[in-house]
């Protein structure tokens, strides 16, 4: 029984970092209607922002988020000048692959710099005992930076003008125009901030398990899960949504063996889906 | 009538080249080039039939042809059945696996939808790897003797490449059959606007449906054909998520949603990754060229080749369909 | 004899939204039911629920004799009834005489594509299409577009046609030349429902009106009966000059 607890505690926290990776895809989906498939690439640049960094400057693994999540914002304007901003208002489709091209981009750069073999970052923060558990001391600090950066942007959305701007937009953008709001400023904020969370919660995961180029791939994956399950446009929910997923995991993992654990995801994902494609909270406040 | 159509003569005209210039120069090495060609037209030209055609993105197609390829290799090799009756059987399997799994999911539109692929190909994918009978993560090998049974490896590679022909000319026929059909018209109808579609009479649930089933068929088959003549499969090369994609790229470099568009970009596509792996200073580079190439045809040609030989000469949309 | 379509308490609620409310009436052969009623009354949501767009809360349509609540829209054109849409839905990238083709092909006859495509050529020719048939639909003027939503209706061959506001956005010229195709249509023996904000127009073409306002039938009856009625001119917004304005035209 213990066993099963501890796993799901490990689960919940590495679940926010689930759920951080998420609230990239959401914001920008939400506020935009993009699909943005280079969300994988960018994560996996995120692991590899982090290890070279840490190989750099040796400090504290989770000081070095702050360059990661600047360096993030920037990769982010790039992205949108070069593959958003000319499709947007044109069919789901161009976005779809227009961000996926530049996706295949990222990935095969990658390959060429870092093949696929698996890298680390060799950063270990001590444990915290409480009675018979040891909690690990990364899978905490990960789990509060993805809290902290989650709530900083939930903030953010809502105190401060440009996040104001923001939500604007995605709720209504002729109207936020109409108002005076430079629609194309807040897209390419919103994108560049989505990015720079994608690219945080890499770095994150990098801390917590060996990675190649590729990993990106499987917390993309998740992401949509995350999403589709907290309803588009919902940050926080997608918080909430990740922690519950990595609940799940933790709670069937003691009982089956690892490599059903995508068959798993990905038949709930596609499930979910199609049973509430506005996602399971949105249709409970609807 | 399809016997009046131009491309129709052209795409029998193209098989037969295909078929018999490396058999006539028994040249073994160029065989195993436009093999390759055949696959990606026969995977470009039936992808067409859903984004081309019908308008949703299917990203996770090649699950048809992975499929087809383990139906097909345990049929010829563990049931030893005979290989043409395999294939065929294969795709019959797949294309039902789709109907159902279309009922399902293409309740989803656009992007939703699109979604839905890449979970179905990565499930399916990590169902494999854990199937027993199909030998897990290790996949399964063709044994000697189902060779034999076609009269040596020898021939069974012409006969399987010539099959794979065949499959590649049924392919664009069927593509150019459902464009001039009336089925095909309810399916622009949808491309352009379901809910019109719908208001206008068109059963939009069931075309939807069927369209993807008979997108899975000549995939299937092609896959069963294609992993009984490389002699094994295994979760990660049957359901390759890459060659999914590149599909897609085919799809919008020759011009999506017209029969020619798809072969010619299959074609063209194909010729230039087998260029750049060989070549020792591209071989990294597959993918960013790739990626660059499909960016480039979204953002500023999205008709693709022919969408630009339509431009140039509009009426060419007559005969080059 | 029965009347082609009977609506009856027929209710339709978007959440806290009661957009349309035990609404009744009937419409005969060869008939020209006008439908008006402010903006937001729900006249667009019952067209929705009539050709099966919507499902209805409750309440029956029985059209040709079938009940046909709730039967999805494919099936309700097969039976006879056709629509067109307030804000035009072109299939854009496809030629207009394509776009017509979709509606002979799949309308009441479910013609197959060449006695379809023929069809589709006289419709053209009726609605003054013809010379556009080979343009891409999306290369259409509004007034085109609003043209093709009826050719492509008409294709159909309905016994009934929902007509969405097709005089919204035109001049007058267009108007005038629209409200010759309707009369066209209804004298070719097809009835027509039509919602309508030009009112010179709707008071001359319809036999009768009904009139919705929040989602309630309000009036029903003779377009000169219903221009009379005060609860009708109350909400047209206390416009005094309402009736006047109604009853010039005729």
């Amino acid at each position: 029984m213990s066993g099963i607890l501890a796993s799901m505690i490990d689960g919940l926290l590495i679940g926010s970092v689930y759920g951080l990776a998420a609230m990239g895809l959401s914001l920008i989906w939400g506020v935009m209607d993009v699909i943005n498939l280079t969300h994988g690439a960018v994560i996996a640049l995120g692991m590899f922002g982090m290890y070279i960094l840490f190989a750099a400057f040796p400090v504290n693994a989770y000081l070095l988020l702050l360059p990661v999540i600047a360096a993030g914002l920037l990769l982010g304007l790039l992205i949108y000048w070069i593959a958003v901003h000319w499709v947007i208002g044109r069919s789901q489709l161009s976005s779809l692959l227009s961000t996926f091209a530049v996706n295949m981009m990222i990935i095969g750069i990658g390959t060429a710099i870092w093949s696929t073999s698996p890298y680390n970052v060799n950063f270990t923060l001590r444990g915290i005992t409480v009675g018979a558990y040891t909690f690990d001391g990364n899978h905490l600090a990960a789990a509060g930076a993805a809290v902290i950066i989650g709530l900083a942007l939930e903030l953010f959305l809502y105190r401060t003008r440009p996040g104001k701007a923001i939500r604007a937009v995605a709720d209504n953008r002729e109207a936020a125009e109409l108002m005076g709001i430079s629609s194309t400023m807040v897209l390419a904020l919103a994108f560049a901030i989505g990015i720079a969370l994608a690219a945080s919660s890499g770095a994150l995961v990098s801390t917590l398990f060996p990675f190649t180029i590729l990993s990106g791939a499987g917390y993309q994956m998740k992401s949509f899960v995350v999403t589709v399950l907290a309803g588009l446009g919902k940050p926080l929910g997608a918080l909430v949504a990740g922690v519950l997923l990595g609940l799940l995991e933790g709670a069937v993992t003691p009982f089956i063996a690892v490599s059903w654990i995508p068959l798993i995801e990905f038949g709930l994902f596609v499930v979910v889906l199609v049973a509430f494609p506005k996602g399971i909270f949105a249709r409970a406040t609807a | 009538m399809i016997l009046r159509r131009p491309v129709f003569w052209l795409i029998l005209v193209f098989a037969a080249l295909m078929a018999f210039v490396p058999l006539h120069a028994n040249n073994v090495s160029m065989r195993e080039d436009l093999i390759l060609v055949a696959i990606a037209i026969i995977l470009a030209s039936n992808l067409n039939l859903m984004i081309g055609y019908t308008g949703y993105v299917n990203f996770g197609h090649i699950v048809f042809y992975g499929l087809g390829g383990y139906v097909g290799l345990y049929l010829a090799t563990v049931r030893s059945w005979n290989l043409v009756l395999a294939a065929l059987t294969a795709g019959l399997v797949v294309s039902l696996f789709a109907l159902a799994l279309g009922m399902g999911i293409l309740r989803l539109r656009g992007a939703y939808f699109a979604l839905a692929t890449i979970g179905v190909l990565q499930a399916v994918q990590s169902f494999v790897a854990n199937f027993d009978p199909w030998g897990r993560s290790t996949g399964m090998y063709v044994a000697f003797d189902a060779y034999e049974r076609l009269g040596g490896a020898r021939h069974a590679l012409w006969t399987t490449y010539f099959l794979v022909i065949g499959v590649m000319a049924l392919s664009m026929i069927l593509s150019l059959g459902i464009k001039i059909s009336k089925f095909g018209l309810g399916l622009f109808a949808i491309r352009e606007d379901e809910d019109a579609a719908l208001v206008l009479g068109v059963n939009t649930t069931v075309f939807k449906a069927i369209i993807y089933s008979v997108s899975a068929f000549l995939p299937a088959v092609a896959g069963a054909l294609m992993f009984y003549k490389n002699g094994m499969i295994d979760p990660s090369i049957a359901f390759e998520f890459m060659l999914s994609l590149e599909g897609i790229v085919m799809l919008m470099l020759g011009g999506k949603g017209t029969v020619v568009g798809a072969a010619l970009g299959g074609g063209l596509y194909e010729k230039l990754r087998s260029y750049l792996l060989t070549s020792p200073k591209f071989s990294n580079f597959q993918l960013v060229i790739a990626g660059g190439l499909l960016l480039l045809v979204v953002l500023f040609a999205p008709g693709g080749l022919i969408g630009w030989l339509y431009r140039l000469v509009p009426r060419a949309r007559k005969v080059i369909e | 004899m029965t009347p082609l379509l009977e609506v009856s308490g027929v209710s339709k609620r978007f959440g806290g939204l009661q957009a349309v409310s035990d609404v009744s009436f009937s419409l005969g052969e060869r008939e020209i039911l006008g439908l008006i009623g402010p903006n937001g009354a729900g006249k667009t949501t019952l067209f929705n629920v009539v050709n099966g767009v919507y499902k209805a809360d409750k309440g029956t349509i029985k059209f040709a004799g079938e009940d046909i609540t709730n039967r999805p829209p494919n099936e309700v054109v097969h039976l006879g009834l056709a629509r067109t849409h307030q804000i035009v839905k072109p299939l854009q990238d496809m030629t207009v005489l394509e776009n017509v083709t979709v509606g002979a092909c799949f309308g009441r006859e479910y013609l197959a594509l060449q006695p379809a495509r023929k069809v589709a050529l006289e419709v053209l020719e009726r609605v003054g299409l013809a010379k556009s048939a080979e343009m891409s639909a999306r290369s259409l003027t509004i007034a085109g577009k609003k043209r093709l939503e009826v050719a492509r209706a008409l294709a159909a061959h309905p016994k009934l046609l929902l007509l969405d506001e097709v005089l919204a956005g035109l001049n007058p010229t267009e108007i005038t030349y629209m409200i010759g195709i309707v009369r066209d249509i209804r004298d070719s023996g097809i009835s027509v429902f039509m919602i309508e904000h030009v009112m010179q127009a709707i008071m001359s073409l319809s036999d009768r009106l009904v009139v919705l306002s929040f989602g309630q039938k309000l009036a029903e009856g003779h377009p000169e009966e219903v221009a009379r009625d005060p609860q009708v001119i109350e909400a047209y917004l206390g416009d005094p000059d309402i009736a006047e304005k109604l009853k010039e035209n005729d």
